[in-house]
């Protein structure tokens, strides 16, 4: 289990890179060249808040989870 | 003594003041945040004129930052307060904070007569009240479980959870007796401000209940051995430790557990009324009957999650949510769909009527409606509502809009309430347990910090966006769907209205993986 574990910190930390890249390069960049200013507080919330949060915390765990720290022994 | 110790002396009858105090406060923060959201097409009638970009786009930024955006950082400034002084003054603060800034929009004058500051200070106020809601959760949660019997805290807590669903109760409750006791042109003139003014009377009395309870004896206990943390921030989220216990609590758990709450009570409500276009008097009554028969679930899945683990249960409420939703919604979605039942076409009828619009809606004082009624064989009427605004100057039509309503006999209004009640018992699963395991995760000088966080972030970011992705999913397939007829082709959807769903299932998905994995089911008695 421990193994199967730490393999799928690997799993986790991909779907942080997919996470950041869909929020940012399909949803934020558009908001950004948009002519509607009601599309620029979704492009800041999408870069600045969703993207470190979902992004960021996936990447984060899926590293601890590769190196061992959500093994049985460590909780 | 060490700050694991949980021998603390509780006094009978005790309990159930700290229970009811900290439950009635966390029921009014949820109260006067809702009815911000009941209430939102009349107050962007008075504060965001839609034919003004700027006050726009203040609407949106209330929608978005109010809505989920704030939060996870009043979790964080109130977390740390709490983690500081004491839960009892924090969440007596998110108290009076979520309470003024409620009755403070309810006496701001309308854009028309003060302009801008209007939507400013709205925009202000809903901010405040979402730092507010941040703070008060984990506040209450803290402070209940910390008076517990160690054996007996996922009961104790569950209490909190109902809260959310009883605050939605109430607001729709005050809307629906303040609209009854006055015309419907003096509810849109003044009558909408009752609701927001009321919430003062609520506060006072939660405010001064509130006051007279004892800080928690597990923080009362760690403070005079002075073990007190001096930066809660820096020790939940700059520790490593802690940190992957804060990130376990986000992906394991808080995530699934928002996504699948705002779905049972929100998307539900939002999908009935706009993919299957139910008349909306009964939208509110299949959802309001729902969720209120399965409230008591929360109690009984909280005392559960003591005898047998807070993770099996919050996992078997997603496991469920994942394999049910999509047949749920289609079977609510076949209910209500009109092409596949025979009408009856010689009760058909048409009405045409003339009525005055609120605030010269897109430059008209008066609308002509045509409503085409159909009657179909199992007893569902259909009406098909179309407006056409007049220009006042030349009788012109300025603006058309078109509209569905469909009204269900009660034969399958009941098996709507069936099918969502079993969507608010998988919420109950999810959501009963979570504050004490959210609890029993931390230490107690970095609790109320640490545990706000993934929660706020959970339910505010996580479950808070599942309304607007699911609808621009469902709004998307229709266009794709709609672009091949167009051209001929095969329809790339075949069930598009169901597409909406793949947010939580595929979130929750995840979190399932999660939890399951690399949770615990471990009771943890002291904490």
């Amino acid at each position: 289990m421990d193994l199967l574990k730490k393999y799928l910190g690997i799993l986790w930390m991909l779907l942080g890179i997919v996470a950041g890249y869909y929020l940012i390069v399909s949803q934020a960049i558009p908001q950004f060249k948009s002519d509607n200013p009601e599309d620029l507080v979704p492009a800041i919330v999408y870069t600045f808040v969703l993207m470190p949060i979902i992004s960021g915390g996936l990447l984060i765990f899926g590293w601890f989870a590769w190196k061992g720290e959500y093994d049985d022994e460590g909780l | 003594m060490n700050e694991n110790d949980t021998s603390v002396s509780r006094k009978p009858g005790e309990l159930w003041k700290v229970i009811g105090a900290s439950s009635l406060g966390t029921l009014i923060e949820w109260y006067d945040f809702y009815i911000f959201g009941s209430l939102a097409v009349i107050i962007s009638t008075k504060f965001f004129p839609s034919d003004n970009p700027t006050a726009a786009f203040l609407s949106t930024l209330a929608t978005f930052a109010a809505g989920f955006v704030v939060r996870p950082f009043g979790a964080l400034f109130f977390g740390r307060l709490g983690d500081i002084i004491g839960r009892k003054y924090t969440f007596l603060t998110t108290l009076l904070v979520m309470g003024l800034s409620t009755v403070a929009i309810g006496l701001i004058p309308e854009y028309k007569t003060i302009g801008f500051v209007a939507p400013i200070l709205v925009l202000i106020l809903r901010l405040l009240q979402g730092l507010a809601l941040g703070g008060e959760y984990g506040g209450a949660a803290t402070y209940v479980s910390e008076h517990a019997e160690p054996h007996r805290r996922g009961e104790r807590t569950s209490w909190i959870q109902t809260t959310a669903s009883f605050g939605l109760f109430i607001s729709l409750a005050v809307i629906l007796l303040t609209r009854n006791a006055m015309s419907n042109e003096a509810f849109l003139e003044w009558g909408w401000r009752v609701p927001f003014l009321i919430s003062i009377f609520m506060v006072i009395v939660s405010y001064f209940i509130r006051r007279n309870m004892d800080e928690s004896p597990l923080f009362k206990k760690i403070k005079t051995e002075g073990k007190l943390s001096s930066n809660p921030l820096k020790e939940s989220f700059g520790n490593r430790y802690n940190l992957k216990f804060v990130l376990l609590a986000l992906f394991g758990a808080a995530m699934g557990q928002g996504v699948v709450f705002y779905t049972g009570q929100f998307y539900t409500l939002s999908f009935l009324q706009r993919v299957c276009n139910i008349d909306f008097d009964q939208t509110n009554y299949i959802v309001g009957i729902a969720i209120f028969l399965g409230t008591g679930m929360f109690i009984f899945f909280g005392w559960l999650s003591d005898k047998v683990g807070r993770k099996v249960i919050m996992m078997s409420g997603m496991l469920l949510a994942i394999l049910t939703y999509r047949p749920i919604y289609d079977k609510l979605y076949q209910i209500a769909d009109v092409d596949q039942k025979k009408e009856i076409t010689a009760k058909g009828y048409t009405s045409e009527k003339t009525e005055p619009v609120l605030d010269g809606d897109f430059g008209a004082n008066e609308a002509k409606i045509l409503t085409r009624y159909r009657f179909y064989a199992d007893g569902t009427q259909l009406a098909d509502v179309r407006k056409e605004y007049l220009d006042p100057q030349t009788g012109n039509t300025v603006y058309t809009s078109e509209s569905l309503s469909v009204k269900l006999t009660k034969d399958n209004m009941s098996l709507m309430v069936l099918l969502i009640f079993l969507q608010v018992l998988y919420v109950t699963m999810v959501y009963g347990p979570i504050a004490a395991f959210l609890v029993e995760m931390f230490p107690v000088k970095i609790r109320y910090t640490s545990m706000s966080l993934p929660y706020h972030i959970g339910n505010g970011i996580f479950g808070g966006l599942m309304p607007t992705v699911a609808t621009y999913l469902v709004a998307r397939a229709q266009t794709a769907n709609e672009l091949a007829a167009e051209r001929g082709e095969q329809l790339p959807f075949d069930k598009p209205y169901l597409e909406g769903l793949w947010y939580p299932i595929i979130i929750t998905g995840v979190s399932f993986l999660i939890g399951v994995l690399y949770i615990s089911n471990k009771k943890r008695i002291d904490v």
